[in-house]
């Protein structure tokens, strides 16, 4: 019988031919702790009674959350981290650079078959490259911390086929929230989502990311695609023999196989308050928006922000709206700025922020009032998520935003803008 | 683990977050004790006040969904929740709070016949009784149980380095 990718994935890395409910232990390459949970799971590993930590430089500490920080107690946080990493050699540490998941492949840590763990939930991004990855506690991360293992169970696979080419005002982002939609918040849960397909194929690596980011939201274990040339060029390292081994067989076994065809696929966008409360643009044309968020480990990537900038070239956003947007990383926020695109978003009335979380985890710059209505390109509509419980979270693709962002109420990219 | 308790039954619905559970703004607060009061707060704000040690929380499918943050089991089981029953979990969730040592159980049934305030008697592994009826629960996982028994992750890591 034949093994989905992430049944290859996992038994290449434990020598022997693995099968879904198989409890496996596995060696980590990388883990990634992020500010907020870095002192929750630096006294962890304290208290465990570890005297040193297995491989420091397989570690990595990404500041995001808190940066730069918005209240008095934030830096509490690095100076802990910043300790912890003096003490036990940690030499991988990113203060300023932008987003852990987007850091984590663009620095250079994430290949191929790799695995890698992180004290967030959407560590499942690194799927983008063909690693499997996703998000664990800051006591399982301690754990790892001193022993350079965890324990996994291998998942079933769900197979995300997607065809096509997909019309231009919809993104990878369209897609996966239509695929959120369909199999549900816990359609997933602890299965791997597989995505393959002719569209699948044709997409950068930066649209990809997008995709696995958001696989979490429908319960996954993790999002993951094939590797090929296009991720090696991204990864900066060899198309290689081992590489083109990563692959799912013509005859594995999947738990559902979902087919969409890419040019049936609409814009969408997630309803408050749940994930996969999802809708045609057309449906809600016409809401009015106070806000619109582009930035995130979901869509704050530099083709995002290019896109929303052919739709914003020459316009202005509507007069009391706000348009926050914040690049995923230093890297985006200089080349952004190298080729323009951050003087059209900012002449088009874009408030630009610092690389980082920022809004989207609701503790910096761009909070939200009672039933006020936010139109964003990240991940989480969830009650409370970008300011009070009462605020209104639609979650769109960075064209939709841009188009709404002009408009002051919800609409779609027009077509004929391309 | 075959100690029968009786608790007071919380109700909650499905996919409950984790940024209900403990919203991103309260994660940094110095400890879990502190945490406490915004337990939950999102969507009933005077539940933590509530909770009294030992009660129960019977939920709908996928609880805990969301963010991968351990403050969400750490503060349930510092209010004293002896356990809780949902549909499923999210799979983060759940190994945070075998890590935590707090007791998770799967039912299907139980969510939608309990009210709220009434009383149930739990037997880990074995059956949750509520209003004369009996309702099958299974066990857990070997590696899992070794982990509860231990009284969480960090508990078996320091047996492991020889220091209990």
């Amino acid at each position: 019988m034949g093994h989905t990718l992430i049944e290859k994935v996992f038994g290449r890395k434990v020598g022997r031919e693995v099968k879904p409910g198989d409890i496996i232990t596995v060696d980590v390459d990388w883990c990634m702790i992020d500010d907020i949970m870095a002192p929750f799971a630096i006294s962890k590993f304290e208290e465990m009674g570890f005297s040193k930590v297995w491989d420091p430089n397989k570690v990595v500490l990404i500041y995001d959350h808190f940066v730069p920080a918005t209240q008095v107690d934030d830096s509490r946080h690095f100076r802990v981290a910043d300790a912890f990493a003096e003490k036990y050699g940690v030499k991988n540490v990113h203060r300023t650079d932008g987003i852990c998941h987007q850091l984590m492949t663009e620095a250079g840590y994430v290949k191929p078959g790799d695995i890698a763990f992180g004290t967030d939930s959407h560590t499942v991004t690194y799927g983008c490259v063909g690693a499997f990855s996703t998000g664990i506690g800051y006591t399982e991360m301690a754990g790892i911390l001193g022993t350079g293992q965890l324990w996994v169970k291998v998942p079933e696979s769900i197979k995300v086929v997607v065809d096509g080419t997909l019309p231009k005002n919809v993104t990878s982002k369209d897609v996966i929230l239509r695929v959120i939609g369909d199999l549900t918040a816990s359609g997933a849960t602890y299965q791997s989502l597989e995505f393959s397909g002719s569209c699948i194929e044709n997409m950068s690596v930066a649209s990809r990311m997008t995709m696995s980011n958001m696989a979490v939201e429908a319960g996954a274990k993790c999002g993951i695609f094939v590797p090929d040339q296009k991720t090696c060029d991204y990864c900066n390292i060899d198309y290689s023999d081992e590489i083109k081994e990563l692959y799912p067989d013509e005859d594995a076994v999947y738990s559902r196989v979902l087919h969409y065809q890419a040019e049936d696929l609409v814009p969408v966008m997630a309803c408050p308050s749940l994930v996969d409360n999802i809708k045609p643009v057309s449906e809600i044309k016409g809401t009015k928006v106070d806000e619109v968020f582009l930035g995130s480990c979901t869509n704050g990537r530099l083709e995002d922000l290019q896109l929303a900038a052919k739709i914003l070239k020459g316009k202005h956003v509507a007069p009391y709206l706000k348009f926050i947007v914040t690049p995923a990383s230093r890297k985006i926020y200089l080349e952004a700025l190298r080729d323009g695109t951050l003087e059209i978003l900012s002449d088009a009335g874009a408030i630009i922020t610092t690389p980082g979380c920022g809004l989207c985890c609701g503790r910096a710059g761009g909070i939200l009032s009672d039933h006020e209505v936010v139109v964003a390109t990240n991940n989480r509509n969830f009650l409370g998520r970008m300011g009070t419980s009462k605020v209104q979270i639609y979650l769109a693709s960075p064209a939709s935003a841009a188009a709404t962002a002009i408009a002051g109420e919800i609409t779609e990219a027009p077509l004929d803008l391309f | 683990m075959s100690n029968t308790f009786t608790a007071k039954i919380w109700v909650l619905g499905d996919d409950i977050d984790t940024d209900i559970i403990l919203p991103t703004e309260y994660l940094a607060l110095k400890s879990v004790e502190d945490m406490k009061p915004y337990a939950f707060s999102p969507l009933r704000p005077e539940l933590a006040g509530l909770i009294q040690p030992g009660d129960m929380i019977v939920a709908g499918k996928n609880f805990g969904c969301g963010s991968s943050r351990e403050q969400a089991p750490e503060v349930v089981k510092a209010l004293g929740i002896s356990c809780i029953v949902a549909k499923s979990y999210a799979r983060i969730f759940f190994r945070n709070a075998i890590n935590n040592g707090l007791l998770l159980i799967e039912n299907q049934e139980l969510r939608d016949v309990v009210t709220e305030g009434e009383l149930a008697k739990v037997t880990p592994g074995e059956k949750i009784e509520y209003m004369g009826k009996t309702y099958e629960i299974a066990n857990l996982p070997d590696n899992l149980m070794e982990i509860l028994n231990a009284g969480g992750l960090v508990k078996a890591m320091r047996k492991r380095n020889g220091l209990d």
